[in-house]
């Protein structure tokens, strides 16, 4: 259902800089309001929860309802506080687990 | 008046006509009762100030499928000074909700940006939970050309 997750994380960052992380992930985000054209509801699939964390810690999560837009975007903020890897995960309704990563350096 | 067939049969029909318009009619006023009702469960019955949480919408959203949204709230995001959780909710599509924010110390700062969708015209409500339980809230109007939740 969904494709390859983009996201826009600076390479780098000075010690304890606050950056903007930017996130996007195909999909379709059927809301469970619409109907086919035999007028039978399409049920919902959503994604239901977006996460970053920084090195195991959480950064920033979300709970999405079926009125987020589809391909869901997010931009949020994060502190850097070392050297890591940002993980990101988006979690379908189907069950499946989308994931990412981006690693950020301080200088 | 008399209690003949006509009669009988007239009224059934005008009561089950009005029972239908109202059954039509309740689905918008639930959805602005509802979010009021999520609003208390979130806020755990406090009602929320005025200030601190900004939202920036578009005052007119061309397409309700997806409608820019991003709200900000004041914080140190430090110590007793953070906010925990934004809620997001549209007062007039069929469900209310729409995302839930949550905050840590790492955020550095209670900022998020994100594309929702609006079925109309309504009210956008944000309301923030700060870590010592003081809420606030901020509400936006955004007309809406094209609803966003499909047919």
């Amino acid at each position: 259902m969904a494709s390859k997750p983009r996201i826009k994380v600076p390479k780098s960052a000075s010690a304890g800089e606050v950056i903007t992380i930017k996130t996007l992930i195909s999909h379709e985000m059927e809301s469970g309001q619409r109907k086919d054209k035999d007028g039978n509801p399409i049920p919902r699939q959503i994604i239901n929860k977006f996460t970053c964390t920084f090195e195991g810690q959480m950064v920033f999560e979300c709970d999405l309802d079926p009125a987020i837009s589809a391909n869901p975007y997010f931009e949020f903020n994060a502190k850097v506080p070392a050297s890591g890897t940002f993980k990101f995960t988006w979690l379908d309704d189907d069950g499946s687990v989308y994931e990412a990563e981006a690693p950020i350096e301080v200088k | 008046m008399k209690l003949t067939r006509r009669n009988v049969l007239g009224l059934t029909a005008g009561a089950a006509a009005f029972a239908v318009a109202g059954a039509r009619m309740s689905p918008a006023l639930a959805s602005a009762e509802d979010a009021e009702k999520m609003i208390m469960e979130f806020t755990g019955g406090a009602t929320p100030g005025e200030g601190k949480v900004s939202l920036n919408t578009p005052e007119i959203a061309e397409n309700g499928n997806t409608v820019p949204v991003s709200v900000t709230v004041e914080s140190a995001m430090e110590g007793d000074d953070l906010v925990e959780s934004v809620i997001i909710f549209a007062d007039g599509n069929p469900n209310p909700a729409v995302a839930t924010f949550h905050f840590t110390e790492m955020s550095g700062e209670a900022l998020a940006t994100t594309r929702i969708r609006l079925a109309k015209t309504q009210n956008v409500i944000a309301v923030a939970k700060m870590k010592d339980g003081s809420v606030f809230m901020d509400k936006k109007q955004v007309k809406v050309t094209i609803g966003g939740c499909g047919g």
